[in-house]
């Protein structure tokens, strides 16, 4: 497999590129929807805001989601990659570690028995629930004489979404409440989510991101296998720790913000190869653009798909992820 | 020039002990080679020796010290181990492979110097790999893919170099090809080459030194020509043979006995 950008200035070329389509996207996430808003008025809801009703649309709805659409998209991707990595499997996805079950199942619980309600307290509960699951599937993954490998993860991973879903449904289904809000942040989904969201998020996902770039280098030696990368002189399980922290502060805050978003952590790290081949120092930067370009462009088109009426950028994912996830599949059983 | 001893080394996998008081001292600038049936602990003996393994009980020492003392990357500009079996990720190019062998050479101020591009360059010129160096290494035969893996190892700069089977799956012509590598790698460059064999003979031909290992001790070690016979192999590999010279190396050649076609002497003549 021939990668197709090979020389650095081209890969740096489709750095830039990528970093247009995401101000652009942004720009058009802000602009578009059921109603179209003007490049004038949303500039100057900012340098003179008037309190329109425009205005506080583009400062209190649109932006924050513009904003929670990208971040959300860069964290899933690098988090896939990442958690594609550690685990060796093609096919991992940040959820692999359980993060949206937990998400969920705290969620839930924290609606059905403690009144949790509204999308800032969601989004706690959900970072929580995330951050615990995720831990949780790391130590389990990790007991025995043998550490933390693909397969136990994995497994440790499947076991805790199974059993966290589970008890998810027991009580949305016995609870006899309404839970609308709660099946709303099921589908995963950037509207309707304040500043306050994206504020809360934003820093510790920063400091993620900016960890992952650190941990590039450390990751192409991780990748030619464990016993390798140990007679190169790396302390593997400190490198697997990091990277298991980063991927549990990017999936749970991404998780905390829009819920349960599949498939960009697996299209985005796949494209990512086929662009810039298997360097993670190049990796990483283009699957934190290309992924938040992505969601992006999902969320835009969900705004049109059966307009007026927006279907959730969860379901767009998914509609686009299914025939990529299939046709990775395919190729990685013929090779 | 590294020396590697092993001191009263004791290692087991869970329950089942592997090695118990296991002494070994491997010669500088010599090729050494494992053999033993298998299941035999010459893996885990390799991979204790590489620091892969932390032995229960017991010491392996670099060049006088305690590895347990150095830090890993210390030791990895000492020493290189190719474990069995790599597996480079999809797509990665030899060029990018080999770089990877610079890792412990580097930090967070010395990211990548001319000294590291010297090495990297080095090593694909000795293994013939530089015409190769912009393809993915799945993409390779076997026995140049394993020229590619040596190759990462030889990046590393180390005085020795360990090698757990590293003919193992690849045809003969392939076989040969990484053992003559190895061969003018110690020859030319007096590097200390550790590996395991599955083959007694390619091990008789290339080895200044064999260990024989049975049950997680040290059977018996020394030079092939003196080391080999019958009774070594009947005891180490529970196999009747018979112990002839290699007509072209005269090197010992295991001819075991058991099942076969035969072909009378005079009809072998008229060949």
């Amino acid at each position: 497999m021939d990668t197709l950008l090979s020389t650095r200035s081209r890969k740096t070329a489709g750095l830039i590129v990528g970093f247009i389509i995401l101000a652009a996207g942004i720009a058009c996430s802000v602009a578009f929807g059921v109603t179209n808003i003007g490049w004038r008025t949303i500039v100057a809801s900012y340098t003179d805001f008037n309190g329109s009703q425009e205005h506080l649309i583009i400062k209190t709805a649109r932006m924050p989601r513009a904003l929670i659409a990208a971040a959300a998209g860069a964290a899933l991707a690098v988090a896939g990659s990442l958690m594609q990595g550690i685990t060796r499997n093609p096919l991992a996805s940040p959820s692999l570690f359980g993060v949206n079950a937990g998400a969920a199942f705290f969620i839930v619980t924290g609606s059905a028995f403690f009144g949790a309600s509204g999308m800032s307290t969601f989004a706690t509960l959900g970072f929580v629930g995330a951050a615990f699951t995720a831990a949780l599937v790391y130590v389990l993954g990790s007991i025995g004489n043998d550490g933390l490998t693909p397969l136990k993860i994995t497994l440790a991973g499947s076991a805790l979404t199974a059993f966290f879903s589970s008890l998810s449904l027991g009580i949305l289904l016995t609870g006899g409440q309404t839970f609308d809000q709660v099946l709303y942040w099921f589908v995963g989904s950037v509207a309707g989510r304040d500043m306050g969201i994206f504020g809360a998020a934003a820093p510790y996902m920063g400091v993620a991101l900016i960890a992952a770039l650190v941990l590039a280098r450390h990751m192409n030696v991780l990748a030619l296998g464990e016993d390798v990368a140990s007679g190169l002189g790396q302390k593997t399980i400190y490198i697997k720790l990091a990277a298991g922290i980063v991927i549990i502060l990017l999936a749970g805050g991404s998780v905390s913000m829009a819920g349960p978003i599949a498939f960009v952590g697996i299209i985005i790290p796949h494209l990512t190869r086929y662009l810039v081949g298997t360097d993670y120092r190049w990796g990483i930067p283009y699957c934190a653009v290309y992924g938040a370009n992505l969601l992006l462009a999902a969320d835009i088109g969900s705004r049109y798909i059966s307009f007026p009426q927006e279907v959730p950028v969860g379901v767009m994912t998914a509609i686009i992820g299914v025939p990529f996830f299939v046709y990775i599949a395919r190729r990685g059983g013929r090779s | 020039m590294s020396v590697i001893e092993a001191k009263s080394l004791t290692l087991s996998y869970g329950q089942k002990p592997v090695f118990s008081g296991l002494d070994l001292s491997v010669p500088p600038g010599k090729i050494t080679v494992l053999i033993g049936s298998n299941g035999c602990g010459k893996s885990t003996l390799l991979r204790s020796l590489a620091r892969l393994l932390k032995p229960q009980e017991g010491s392996i020492l670099l060049d006088g010290t305690e590895m347990a003392k150095l830090s890993s990357k210390e030791i990895a500009r000492r020493l290189a181990i190719l474990p069995q079996g790599p597996v480079a990720p999809e797509g990665l190019t030899v060029h990018q492979l080999v770089k990877q062998g610079r890792y412990p050479y580097q930090s967070w101020l010395q990211q990548w110097s001319k000294e590291d591009e010297r090495m990297v360059n080095n090593a694909l010129e000795v293994t013939d790999m530089d015409g190769l160096a912009n393809r993915p290494v799945d993409s390779l035969s076997g026995g140049q893919r394993q020229r590619a893996w040596i190759a990462m190892t030889l990046a590393q700069n180390t005085p020795a170099i360990l090698l757990d089977e590293p003919t193992t799956y690849l045809d003969m012509t392939h076989q040969i090809e990484v053992l003559d590598l190895l061969f003018d790698l110690n020859e030319q460059e007096n590097r200390t080459v550790v590996m395991v064999l599955h083959d007694i003979n390619l091990a008789c031909r290339y080895a200044h030194q064999i260990v024989a290992v049975k049950d997680g001790q040290i059977y018996a070690q020394g030079a092939p020509e003196t080391i080999m016979n019958e009774q070594l192999i009947r005891s180490v590999f529970d196999m009747e043979c018979q112990v002839t010279y290699d007509p072209i190396f005269g090197t010992p050649l295991c001819i075991p006995y058991g099942k076969g076609r035969k072909i009378a002497k005079a009809a072998v003549a008229a060949f």
